[in-house]
């Protein structure tokens, strides 16, 4: 099959029997580079239109109609739209800070494609403490968008900011307690080592309730992490008509919208990974005729179509809930969720130690 | 009770919610003076839409001026213009015959239905849901058709004139209403679960913006504001004009008196101006829709005034004549003139986002204020 | 309390009061310089308790200006109308706003429509007409603006 640890493998066979092996190296670093800008690129297109025609649906109307068959080439246009438009830098911004927080915003997304495995056999680097880093590097993400607002020189951009960092912080906890959950039961930070004791069932099932509770804090800690409805405040229209990004425009308006659709691809795809299993497909047990034909679907289908299924699940909340209050926003968090998480930590210990699970 | 704020204390910002701002429906310019997240004072800075409507119908016969009106709220257009025709017909002494009344009355009470929609919708938009706006302008659009079809436009509809309405309805009307009835009495409980019963919208609005009794009195509070805070202010039962004495209807009171009471006061008052349709909707009289005036009206030497409940509140309507073809001098008391007034007082010591869900409890339509 | 009684009471709080004739709500006439004691009597007396204030307006009359308030009562449903004449030149009266709150924002709006002089206002100052707008009060009867009013 034309699977993709295939191509790859022919390609780097190929490739060190044309030339030396640094010059391998480099070829392939370079590919690699362009395969991840291209998929920046493919995703964002994707996820604006989806978005779009996703809000369309729950709204009861069509969404973008006009562009290309069915609207689907609107993002093309946005992103045309957004590329001519001018890029204003406000009176007194700090002018350093004010250029560099979007391009930082669009390296802590690149830079954490780099441990998920897209497909069997198919992932960029599977570095043995996979969880950490991915953990650690999106933990950057706060950063740049303290740069934004604080350099924009406009009170609305600095509360914006203010508290988004508030808030950044605090899911934190309780995303990386729910990503402990897995790691205990696996035994092992590797993300590959994690696919593969999902082989007899996914995380979710084999780990019954507490891990159910550890999916369902890990959903709403990447939610608030990811500045998404209904923990928008950073940018809620209706209060700070836009906060930390009201000044940016034209090309760096893109890439501050392009980084948070991308992280919330990222967000998803951990997510799938630690609790649905990744790339695995979905076997029942002892039935083997249907996890034969389950096999035959590609690994690369599985894991986009997980991902995407949770993508879906967080837009549709962007649509239903309102918006919490900042100080509502850090009660559930610190009162709620981080007690909680902590306590199923424990549960999912004791669990792994005494073998309770399947 | 006028605290002096005086000169800002160290770490205040002052920021400008508006004119231009997602959230204040119309052009409403707020300075808030903040500490951190908490509000120290609000101050309105109005004048943005003022059109001098009141100096301009010094000027316009009293036929004329009725029109001038539907743009001061124009979301319950069809109430103000009814407020203008009574205040006419007060000074003429002109009897308005049963049909035209009940006419009048089936207007205003699914007007009031669709101005509540369309708070509905927005004060939903913006605490952050954005779905409930769609539906919200769904059932409008039901109404705005049926409005269409009688009166020809679908927001700033001039259809009362001083004696009656300006034409008879038109014959689809009571078949339309009757649909309308049947579906929007389903979709209401589809509200109250996607959005009375959620449990962050509650919290958004419970202990939110406390309004007492007699603050909301003093401040001259009316309509569904006062309500909220247990004042009986209905004016369709305390001093009930046109055929609202004959009509079974509950004046809604609760006694919350904070943004979670005001939101159940208009939800429950769309329930009851369902009540009110469906007691008149098969029983409109026949007869003349319009009663016999002079082409050119002129009204006694005096001063009238009359009251009507708008769906934001008491509306006022105050004429001075000399006897003329013009008024001399006309005043309208507006509902959100006073409600506005009332922002200061409750907003003090709230976070910044308690501020959008007060204002949007206190329904505030600017040209309204602004006149 | 129905209009007689309220003649009589009102009779006995302020002698000086004169009454107009017609209309359906009681409307009498004071002096400015009574209207504040006045004012606090309706609003503390427990047979009338005048709790609601709800129409403030001034009408020019091309000799004088007359202020008109309407007072209404929640707690026994009766209304009134007090109306008091003010000299063109120098219209001054006293502010009401600490005993009706409603009464802040009304009374701006009175100083810059018309301008009469609120005596004691806690902050008298443009309400709806922009910033830096001087001198010439709009709703009076000799308002003159050649650019933008247009006479039918």
């Amino acid at each position: 099959m034309w699977s993709f640890s295939n191509i790859a493998n022919n390609l780097h066979k190929w490739l060190s029997e044309t030339f030396n092996p640094t010059m391998t190296l480099i070829i392939e670093m370079v590919l690699a580079g362009v395969a991840v800008i291209g998929l920046f690129a493919a995703l964002g297109l994707v996820l604006v239109i989806m978005e779009r025609k996703v809000s369309a649906w729950m709204q009861i109307r069509l969404g973008p109609n006009r562009v290309g068959p069915k609207g689907m080439l609107q993002s093309l246009a946005d992103t045309l739209k957004l590329l001519v438009k001018e890029g204003l830098t406000p009176n007194g911004a700090d002018k350093l800070l004010f250029n560099l927080a979007p391009f930082v915003a669009m390296i802590v997304a690149m830079l954490l494609m780099a441990p998920i495995a897209f497909a069997k056999d198919f992932q960029l680097w599977d570095l043995n403490i996979g969880v950490l880093y991915v953990s650690a590097i999106s933990s950057i993400m706060v950063i740049s968008i303290l740069m934004a607002g604080w350099a924009s020189n406009n009170k609305y951009s600095l509360m914006g900011a203010m508290r988004s960092g508030a808030q950044i912080v605090s899911y934190e906890l309780s995303a990386g307690l729910s990503i402990l959950a897995v790691v205990v039961m696996t035994g092992s930070l590797q993300v590959s080592d994690i696919i593969h004791s999902q082989a007899d069932g996914w995380w979710i099932f084999k780990g019954h309730i507490p891990m159910v509770v550890a999916f369902i804090t890990f959903i709403i800690a990447v939610t608030a992490e990811t500045n998404r409805a209904p923990f928008d405040l950073a940018e809620a229209e209706s209060e700070l008509t836009a906060g930390f990004h009201t000044e940016y425009s034209g090309m760096k308006f893109a890439l501050f919208f392009l980084a948070e659709y991308v992280n919330v691809f990222i967000v998803c795809a951990i997510g799938a990974t630690l609790f649905l299993g990744g790339w695995m497909p979905f076997h029942i047990g002892n039935w083997t005729q249907f996890n034969h034909v389950m096999d035959y679907i590609p690994s690369s289908i599985w894991f986009f179509g997980k991902t995407f299924f949770l993508i879906f699940v967080i837009m549709w909340f962007r649509w239903t809930f309102p918006r919490l209050r900042i100080d509502q926003l850090l009660n559930l968090e610190w009162k709620y969720l981080l007690p909680i998480s902590m306590i199923n930590l424990l549960i999912v210990t004791a669990m792994a130690i005494l073998k309770w699970h399947f | 009770m006028f605290e002096e704020v005086g000169t800002t204390t160290e770490g205040d910002i002052i920021i400008n919610v508006g004119p231009q701002h997602p959230a204040t429906h119309g052009v409403l310019h707020l300075v808030i003076t903040l500490n951190g997240e908490t509000i120290k004072k609000v101050e309105p800075h109005l004048g943005y839409i003022h059109r001098s409507i009141e100096k301009m119908c010094e000027s316009l016969s009293y036929r004329q001026f009725i029109y001038v009106t539907s743009r001061m709220d124009y979301l319950s257009s069809h109430i103000n213009n009814h407020a203008c025709a009574l205040c006419v017909e007060k000074g003429l002494q002109v009897e308005v015959p049963p049909r035209a009344q009940v006419i009048r009355v089936l207007m205003d009470e699914l007007t009031r239905i669709a101005s509540h929609e369309l708070w509905w919708g927005a004060m939903a938009m913006d605490l952050g849901a954005f779905t409930p706006f769609f539906h919200a302008f769904r059932e409008r659009e039901s109404i705005n058709d049926i409005m269409e079809e009688t009166c020809g436009a679908r927001l700033t509809m001039n259809y009362m004139v001083p004696g009656g309405v300006m034409q008879d309805l038109h014959p689809n009307f009571q078949k339309k209403v009757k649909e309308f009835m049947q579906l929007y009495k389903r979709k209401i409980h589809e509200y109250d679960e996607l959005v009375t019963g959620n449990i962050i919208f509650q919290n958004r609005m419970k202990n939110v913006g406390y309004l007492s009794a007699e603050d909301a009195v003093s401040y001259g509070c009316s309509g569904p504001a006062a309500r909220g805070s247990g004042v009986s202010c209905d004016i369709r039962k305390i001093y009930p004009y046109e055929i609202y004495d004959k009509l079974e209807f509950d004046e809604v009171l609760e006694t919350g008196g904070d943004s979670f009471a005001r939101y159940m006061v208009r939800i429950r008052e769309m329930q009851q101006s369902i009540r009110i349709i469906e007691q008149l909707i098969d029983n409109i009289p026949e007869g003349d829709f319009q009663a016999k005036t002079k082409a050119v009206l002129k009204l006694p030497k005096g001063e009238f005034y009359t009251r009507v409940e708008t769906a934001r509140g008491e509306l006022g309507v105050y004429i001075v004549s000399e006897g003329g073809t013009t008024p001399y001098r006309i005043k309208f008391r507006s509902p959100g003139f006073s409600n506005l007034s009332v922002l200061d007082h409750i907003a003090r010591g709230s976070k910044l986002g308690d501020l959008v869900a007060m204002m949007g409890t206190l329904d505030l339509v600017i040209p309204d204020i602004d006149r | 309390m129905s209009n007689e009684e309220l003649k009589v009471k009102i009779t006995e709080l302020l002698p000086a009061a004169t009454f107009e004739e017609g209309g359906e709500w009681l409307t009498i006439n004071i002096d400015p310089k009574d209207w504040l004691p006045l004012a606090q009597q309706f609003r503390n007396d427990d047979s009338l308790y005048f709790d609601y204030l709800f129409c403030l307006t001034c009408i020019d009359w091309k000799t004088h200006l007359t202020m008109v308030y309407h007072l209404s009562s929640v707690k026994h449903r009766h209304n009134i109308v007090i109306k008091s004449k003010l000299d063109r030149s120098n219209p001054e009266i006293e502010t009401v706003s600490h005993i009706w709150k409603t009464a802040e924002f009304h009374e701006r709006e009175v100083y810059e429509m018309f301008g009469v002089n609120f005596l004691n206002h806690p902050d008298l100052r443009l309400l709806i007409l922009p910033d830096g707008w001087e001198g010439r009060n709009p709703l009076r009867k000799d308002f003159e603006d050649t650019i933008n009013m247009i006479k039918l």
